[in-house]
Formats: C-alpha cells, sequence, structure tokens
C-alpha cells in the first residue's frame, strides 16, 4: 500500500513539473500568438491595440498569476480560447478527439497483430532462413521515417494497383492505409522486445519439461512463452503511447485527415500556443497515467514482484530500446 | 565515425572488416562525404532549374528533376549538409546536457540526484515528438532549431544511462581505493569514473544520430525545418508529394537514401554495442 501511495504521489508530483515545463515553454512568451495574429502589416495594428487584444487574453498579468490561473482551468477542462480562430480549446480538442482515438487503437491493434507475427516468426518459423528475414524486419522498420511509410503505401496501393481509392473513398476505406501507416513503426519496437523475452523464455528450464511431456509448439507458446514475455511487453506501454501520439500527428499530417495530430500541426504552424499547450498536457497526463498502472499492475500480474520489498523502487520503466548496461567495466575487479 | 570506433574498443577494428559493419560504414562515409563536400559529388546546383520539369531517373539526372526541373540527386546531396550536420548539433545536445545532467547526479547522489532525476522523468513523460514541437515553437522554425527541438528530446534517455553507468562504477573497489589514495572528488571523477562509464553513452549517441536524422527529416516534413528553397530531406520529399502519381522518383529516391543512412547507424551502433541484439 505505501508503495501505491508513494508511487501516485512521485506520478503527481512528475504531472505538475510537466505541467509547469510546459507552461514555461509555451505560455511564459504571451506576445507571440497575438502578435503572429494580429501583428501582420495588412491589419495597421498600432502598439497600443496590440497590447490592448494581448490584455484582453489577460497576457498583461504577472506570470504567478496567469499560470495559477491555467492550472486551475486546466483541472477543470477549461484548457483556455485558440488564439488562431477564438474558439475554445477543449471544443476543439473534443472535436478532435474520436477521429483519433480511432486510428490510434486500430493501429495500436493491427501494430500488436503485427509485431506477434513478427516475433513468432522469427523465433519458431520454418527454416533459418525465414526466421533470419523476419528477425531483421523490426530494425528495418524503426529505420523508415513515417510520413515515408504513409507516401508510399498510397503509392503502392492507390496509384500503382489501385486497390484503396484516395478520393470518394468510404470511412472504413479511408482507414486503411493510415492505419497500417501508424502501425508498422509502432510494431516494430514491440516485436523487438517480443522477440528477446521469447528468446530469454525459451531458454528457461521448464520449457525443456513442458516439450518433454508431450506440449506441441503451439501449446507452449501460447500457453507458456508468451505469457512471460507479455510482462517485459507490459513496460512498453508508456513508450508505445508516446510512438502513437508522434505517429499520429505525422499520419494525420499526410493523408489529410482531421484530427488530434491535425489540430497540433495547424497549432504549431500558427505559433497557436493555447492549444499545444492543451495537447502537450492532455498526453502527458495519459502518459503518466499509463506508467503508473503499469507498475502498479506489474506486482498483480507477476507473484514474484509481490514480495514487500523497496527493490521494487528501482523497477525497469519503459524507456525505448537503447543498450544495456551490461557492457564490461575494464579494470573492474582485479 | 572512426574516432568513436577507436575510442570505445580494440575489438570492433576486426569486426569492421565483416561486411555487415563494412557496408554501413561506407554508407555513412558517402553520406558524411555528401555533407561536407557536396561538390566533388555533384557539379549541379541544388537550386537552379538544369533540365525540363519532371522526368524520370536516367543517366544525366540519377534521380530525376523536380516540378521546377531541379536536379533531386544534386538536392539531395546538398540536402546531407543540412541533415547531417542537423543530426550532429541534435545527438551533441543531448549528449553533452544528458551526460552532465546524468553524470552530475549519479555522482553526488541525494538530494541533487532527486531533483536532476524528476526533471529527466518530466522530459521523459511528453512525447517527444510534442516536445519537440513546443521548442520549435519556440525558438522559431529552420534546421539548426529543430535539431536543437530533436536533442532535447533525447536528453532524458542520455541522463538516465549516463546515471546508471556512474551509479554503477562509482561502488565498485577501484573507485574506493582510487579515494583512498588520496583522490579528489573530481579527480576521482575525472580519471576512474567517466572513462568506465561512458562506453554505452557513447553507442548510444551513435544509435541517436540515425533517429535525431529521422526526426530532423520529420519536423521538415511537417514543415518547420527549414524554408523551402533549401534541400533538406524531410522537406525533398514532401515537395515531391504532390507529385506521388505522376513522378514517383521524386518521394521513393530521397527516402531510400534516408533509410539507407538510418539503417546504417544503427547497424554501426549495434557494431560499437559489440552485441547482437539491439
Amino acid at each position: 500500500m505505501l508503495y501505491v501511495l508513494r508511487r501516485a504521489g512521485q506520478a503527481v508530483l512528475v504531472l505538475l513539473l510537466a505541467f509547469t515545463v510546459a507552461y514555461l515553454l509555451l505560455a511564459a512568451l504571451p506576445g507571440d500568438g497575438v502578435l503572429a495574429r494580429y501583428g501582420s502589416a495588412e491589419l495597421g495594428l498600432t502598439p497600443e491595440q496590440l497590447a490592448e487584444i494581448s490584455a484582453a487574453y489577460g497576457n498583461d498579468r504577472p506570470l504567478v498569476v496567469r499560470f495559477l490561473d491555467a492550472g486551475v482551468g486546466f483541472l477543470t477542462g477549461d484548457f483556455g480560447y485558440s488564439i488562431q480562430s477564438g474558439a475554445a480549446v477543449a471544443d476543439l480538442v473534443a472535436v478532435a478527439l474520436p477521429s483519433t482515438l480511432l486510428l490510434a487503437g486500430l493501429g495500436l491493434g493491427v501494430a500488436i497483430f503485427l509485431a506477434v507475427s513478427i516475433a513468432f516468426t522469427a523465433t519458431y518459423g520454418k527454416g533459418r532462413w525465414l526466421r533470419r528475414a523476419f528477425r531483421n524486419l523490426p530494425p528495418f522498420f524503426v529505420s523508415l521515417p513515417v510520413f515515408w511509410i504513409g507516401i508510399i503505401l498510397i503509392q503502392v496501393f492507390s496509384f500503382q494497383l489501385g486497390l484503396v481509392p484516395l478520393i470518394n473513398a468510404d470511412p472504413v476505406e479511408a482507414l486503411i492505409l493510415p492505419v497500417l501507416t501508424l502501425a508498422i513503426p509502432i510494431a516494430a519496437p514491440l516485436a523487438q522486445v517480443l522477440m528477446r523475452s521469447i528468446d530469454e523464455v525459451r531458454e528457461q528450464p521448464f520449457v525443456t519439461v513442458v516439450r518433454a511431456r508431450g506440449a506441441s509448439t503451439s501449446w507452449l507458446l501460447w500457453r507458456n512463452v508468451a505469457r512471460n514475455a507479455l510482462l517485459p511487453t507490459l513496460t512498453m506501454a508508456g513508450l508505445l503511447f508516446g510512438e502513437l501520439v508522434g505517429g499520429a500527428v505525422v499520419t494525420e499530417a499526410v493523408f489529410g485527415r482531421p484530427g488530434l495530430g491535425q489540430l497540433t500541426a495547424q497549432a504549431v504552424a500558427n505559433r497557436d500556443t493555447p492549444v499545444l499547450l492543451a495537447v502537450v498536457v492532455i498526453t502527458t497526463v495519459t502518459f503518466v497515467i499509463i506508467n503508473l498502472l503499469v507498475d502498479l499492475l506489474y506486482p498483480v500480474l507477476d507473484a514474484r514482484l509481490r514480495r514487500p520489498s523497496t527493490a521494487r523502487a528501482a523497477a525497469p520503466r519503459a524507456t525505448g530500446s537503447k543498450p544495456t548496461s551490461s557492457a564490461p567495466k575494464k579494470g573492474a575487479l582485479r | 565515425m572512426s574516432a568513436v570506433v577507436t575510442r570505445t574498443a580494440p575489438s570492433p577494428w576486426r569486426a569492421l572488416l565483416r561486411p555487415g559493419t563494412l557496408i554501413p560504414a561506407i554508407v555513412l562515409l558517402v553520406a558524411i562525404a555528401w555533407a561536407v563536400a557536396p561538390g566533388l559529388f555533384t557539379g549541379i546546383s541544388p537550386t537552379a532549374s538544369v533540365g525540363p520539369s519532371l522526368q524520370a531517373p536516367s543517366a544525366e539526372h540519377w534521380f530525376g528533376t523536380d516540378s521546377t526541373g531541379r536536379d533531386v540527386f544534386a538536392r539531395v546531396i546538398h540536402g546531407a549538409s543540412q541533415s547531417i550536420s542537423g543530426a550532429l548539433i541534435a545527438v551533441l545536445v543531448g549528449l553533452v546536457v544528458g551526460t552532465t545532467i546524468g553524470v552530475a547526479a549519479g555522482a553526488t547522489g541525494g538530494l541533487v540526484e532527486e531533483a536532476l532525476m524528476r526533471v529527466v522523468d518530466v522530459l521523459l513523460a511528453i512525447p517527444s515528438l510534442l516536445l519537440s514541437l513546443s521548442v520549435v515553437i519556440l525558438l522559431g522554425f529552420g534546421t539548426t532549431n529543430a535539431a536543437i527541438a530533436v536533442g532535447i528530446t533525447s536528453i532524458a534517455v542520455f541522463a538516465r544511462l549516463a546515471r546508471s553507468q556512474v551509479v554503477g562504477v562509482r561502488v565498485s573497489e577501484y573507485v574506493e581505493a582510487a579515494y583512498g589514495s588520496g583522490g579528489t572528488a573530481l579527480g576521482v571523477l575525472w580519471r576512474h569514473i567517466l572513462p568506465n562509464s561512458l562506453t554505452p553513452v557513447i553507442a548510444l549517441a551513435a544509435l541517436q544520430l540515425g533517429s535525431a536524422i529521422l526526426q530532423i527529416s520529420t519536423l521538415g516534413f511537417l514543415g518547420y525545418g527549414a524554408p523551402p528553397p533549401t534541400p533538406e530531406w524531410g522537406l525533398l520529399i514532401a515537395e515531391g508529394r504532390n507529385y506521388v502519381a505522376t513522378a514517383w522518383w521524386l518521394t521513393v529516391l530521397p527516402g531510400v537514401v534516408v533509410v539507407l543512412v538510418v539503417l546504417a547507424t544503427n547497424r554501426l551502433s549495434q557494431a560499437i554495442r559489440g552485441g547482437e541484439a539491439a
């Protein structure tokens, strides 16, 4: 229980800090957005008038007051107003969210399917050649720019093969290519982790025992290996969410789909900081909650971690594919 | 790149001669040569119209020409300096700032460590594309600004790795012995802790180079990088996007170059680490 409280407290602290950082980055320089919208020479506004507009947005108050005001606003779901269109940011987000959620949800589903297929084929596929080829797929996928994947998919499936229409597409057809575009870069790290943990688990003695008792490969895979490989995959959840958000921005830009990503891209192009601030804060909250849930779920799923020890404080968190600290330390322990 | 290889370990020299390492090394060297001296590889200006527009690839124009008759191959070669120097800036920002934070946290411990690592947690909590977009909106558009933005997103990863390395080395016996024989904190840090903990950090820097190229080209594609006439790789692909149906070479060939360079850096960082698993 103490662990749960500590971990939750830590999450809240990170959230507060993240909000502060994002606010300082995006809202501490208030003039920019107003200037970008009203500062052009064609409008012919005098500096006094610009200052008045700025004051109308409440930008003449001290930074601390504005910061606290924004903080309270975010807690109550009031994200302020877009500088570009004047609409409430909460409304803009609410309109954009469903389409992006659909895209991201489907993309994640397809990515998991792809990753599992790749990982199983790479570890248990028939023939060395096939296994090698599939093993090299994830590093290859990771090296592809997401926007380029989208363009190539359009080129191949819409223009060369004529399978998926781009113009006058019904909603389902319009989703096929974006979902694939989003799924490929997300499947790659997932498949890598799955492959690694399958490799580790199948070395375990219990696998040999189960095998000796006559279990078939598929029984072994689904009942034993997959269950054990699931845990390391779970730690990837936060990382995958970040990839999904980034992927959605790029995918929606490539396919011209309306949604949260499109909203973000436009906000950056127009220097519409309130919108970007809202998107950053919402995704950060989601990210922190996902990581909190994963950390809390971990002991539930893995009985070995249920001991009430402080060792859990140093639990592995998802931080992406980076070298492990197993490099030889030269000159150590002589 | 060779400086990195010699710095880390002598064994990769043998591994360097394997085709799996040799080919990526050559790809990367060619790309760096493009960035340093584009004039050696093409005499054609990247911004001048040199022929009819939208010509398919030919012996004269290897990657064809774009909508205003510019030579795409020349643009890709000149774009290397934008993209690769951008990536180097990005990695440098992440490496220097991240490693400093990580080493400071790992070497001091206590409250300082706690505070620094919370900052790192915050950087990790904001999805990297959104973080770089926030920085770009603050600094303004342009390749250097995009590169700094991408670098900031990698600070957290460098800091975490550097800290875990330093913490691991700090408790080892030879560090204790160094303190025992009268070493000052800074002296021990410099002579014993840093050299023994930074190899994985260098490997990570190599890996980040590839991902920085990808992220910078993404920002360029979205239009937040260099302004249009500049031949930046992401922008190049964005400009060719309107001609997907009629001129495939405008998007496919520059994209293939990006993919090859990124694949090459990923392979090489694997080789530096000396391991099989990525």
